[in-house]
């Protein structure tokens, strides 16, 4: 069976593979949409956060035996934790200032981290094993589906909606939303907002851990995976518009799909495609295509 | 004294040593590279420093610019001078393309587009079969300015350089001084009243960006003249990131802050490249963190404020 002169099971797995890119587009792009939100500032260091995650997991499997899913536990805490620090000790210096220094300190953190993890492991990519549950692949008749990138995919859509959840549904979620619109105002109700800021912070640093962690097996761990890949989420979050959580999430995921299928037709055009679209949204409609007008 | 005898007495003290660089040892090839830094950083700044744009993809025009005259000079066998020339207009004509789109937003919304773009215009450079690929352009002959100087001789092209480096720091001078940058500082200042005392903001801006990426391309095409090749890392967004670190060490919205901080960095980097191997990165970034943290406005901008000090406590 073919598709426009493809065959069909290379269609369905650049497909799956969008998808698969799709599911960290829309995991990033979800914790700097909250952070941003929240905190006012873009945190560059988003992708390094989400390098350490794979990291994480890597060191834990290589020296201590950590399993795949204790990493998916420990990953996000002690990422989380470090976010924790970078909020309490430097961010938190920045909020009455022009947004522009948060990214500038953000990528600064960037810097450390990657040349830290460069000296220590060099920039040559570390492999990740499948974990021996999700090894092998399911045959569903009409495509081969390797069984670890379906996990990806089911495992991040979980967690997005998880936190599409708490934030749009819960009563912690409307403090967060809150915060969000008039911090002096909710903190005047009794909401302890600096705590809030701060958890909100490692979440979103533990969101991007879990995305790492995620991406390990399927990708080569190196130090510059997360800058490359926050270069593009940064233009995804400009497709999407930072306001609307459930738009970061599609946007993310059709994104990957979209540069999937470029893969296909037109491979040259696979690492561009999300930029192009960008300029093209910002076209014809500045604000995102989930954002506001202000 | 006043803070402007001051000033001139600093300049005067700037240019003396910088013509006496060559015949006192310095190294001339770093002296270069340094001007070159120093030029695209003084371009950089009048976009943050006196628009208050910030673009965070800024290599992109240097490296475009260091491929073009590379291109111009090595394979249609251009002469220098047109070269460079070529190349400028050629980040200058980018510059307009992805500022035609980046004004559209505002605040950080413009450094993660301008960081977007340029992103994509390095993969362009990464595919396009006339830069290289990853090896790079190599062997881009000097050549002869105007058909008479041979640019071969170190010296000779240091003190072109150095020429070219003060043109650039004048225009921008006479830039930030004339009416047009007036209107540039009160956009920088508060937009929405710029907007509501008439003047069409976005076309100053989109100006602004042009002129700031045509010189950030100057200095790439000068770049490769002096170095026979351009590389990818002339694009990369590790570059625009150090060309921001240039201007907030040195001092952002000052004339000398960029000068001071690209040679400042330039020199940082030359001096640990062989002495701590992959901690330059982790030097420059804690840097970034701590002018971010607490020397936010570098160099001479905590000079001048020192001065004003000064002056205010006089009777």
């Amino acid at each position: 069976m073919e598709i426009f002169g493809i065959p069909l099971q290379a269609f369905l797995g650049q497909l799956l593979l969008g998808l698969v890119n799709g599911s960290f587009y829309a995991l990033l792009s979800l914790g700097l949409a909250v952070i941003f939100g929240l905190l006012g500032i873009v945190n560059f260091a988003h992708g390094a956060l989400y390098m350490m995650g794979a990291y994480v997991a890597w060191i834990g499997l290589e020296h201590f035996g950590m399993s795949y899913w204790l990493a998916l536990v420990v990953s996000p805490i002690v990422v989380g934790a470090l976010g924790l620090v970078i909020e309490r000790t430097l961010l938190k210096q920045l909020y009455k200032i022009d947004p522009i220094y948060g990214l500038l300190l953000t990528f600064g953190l960037s810097l450390i981290a990657e040349g830290i993890l460069r000296d220590q492991f060099g920039v040559s990519g570390q492999q990740y094993a499948v974990p021996e549950l999700l090894q092998g692949a399911t045959n569903l008749g009409f495509m081969i589906l390797p069984n670890y990138r379906a996990w990806v995919v089911f495992a991040s859509l979980v967690v997005c909606f998880g936190t599409w959840f708490l934030i749009e549904r819960t009563r912690l979620g409307s403090y967060l939303r809150a915060g969000t619109e008039n911090p002096a105002l909710v903190q005047a109700f009794g909401v302890n907002v600096p705590l809030m800021v701060m958890l909100t912070y490692a979440a979103g640093a533990g969101l991007a851990a879990i995305a790492g962690v995620l991406a390990a097996p399927v990708i080569q761990i190196t130090p510059l995976m997360g800058s490359n890949l926050i270069i593009v989420v940064f233009a995804v979050v400009v497709i999407g518009g930072m306001g609307s959580i459930l738009g970061s999430i599609l946007t993310g995921l059709m994104l990957g799909i979209i540069e999937g299928l470029t893969k296909v037709f037109y491979p040259e055009a696979s690492n561009i495609v999300v930029f192009v679209i960008m300029a093209i949204v910002l076209i014809i409609r500045p604000a995102g295509l989930f954002g506001k007008e202000k | 004294m006043t803070t402007e005898r001051l000033g001139r007495i600093a300049w005067m003290v700037g240019l003396v040593i910088l013509i006496a660089a060559p015949f006192v040892g310095l190294y001339p090839i770093f002296m270069m590279k340094a001007l070159c830094f120093a030029i695209f950083a003084c371009a950089f700044n009048l976009l943050l420093g006196y628009t208050g744009l910030l673009s965070f993809g800024h290599a992109a025009y240097l490296g475009a610019a260091a491929y073009g005259t590379g291109w111009l000079v090595k394979s249609a066998g251009w002469s220098p001078e047109l070269g460079v020339i070529g190349g400028t207009l050629f980040a200058a004509a980018i510059g307009l393309l992805v500022g035609l789109i980046a004004i559209r937003r505002q605040g950080i919304y413009f450094a993660m587009i301008t960081l977007a773009m340029a992103q994509m215009v390095y993969f362009v450079w990464l595919q396009a079969p006339f830069t290289g690929g990853e090896d790079g352009l190599q062997g881009v002959p000097r050549g002869k300015l105007f058909g008479l100087i041979d640019l071969a001789n170190d010296t000779v092209l240091y003190f072109v350089v150095l020429a070219v480096f003060v043109a650039v720091f004048l225009f921008i001078v006479r830039i930030v001084h004339s009416p047009y940058g007036q209107v540039l500082k009160a956009i920088r200042e508060n937009e929405p009243r710029a907007v509501s005392l008439g003047y069409d903001v976005d076309k100053y801006k989109l100006l602004a960006f042009v002129l700031s990426t045509g010189l950030a391309g100057l200095a790439g095409s000068m770049k490769t003249l002096i170095l026979g090749f351009a590389t990818l890392s002339d694009a990369h967004w590790s570059l625009s990131g150090e060309v921001v670190l240039m201007t907030l060490l040195g001092g952002m919205g000052t004339f000398a802050g960029p000068v001071i901080g690209a040679f400042t960095i330039i020199g940082l980097q030359n001096f640990l490249a062989d002495r701590v191997g992959s901690w330059v990165t982790v030097i420059i970034g804690a840097i970034f963190v701590v002018c971010v943290v607490a020397f936010r406005r570098g160099f001479v901008g905590e000079l001048l404020a020192w001065q004003k000090r000064r002056q205010a406590d006089k009777p």
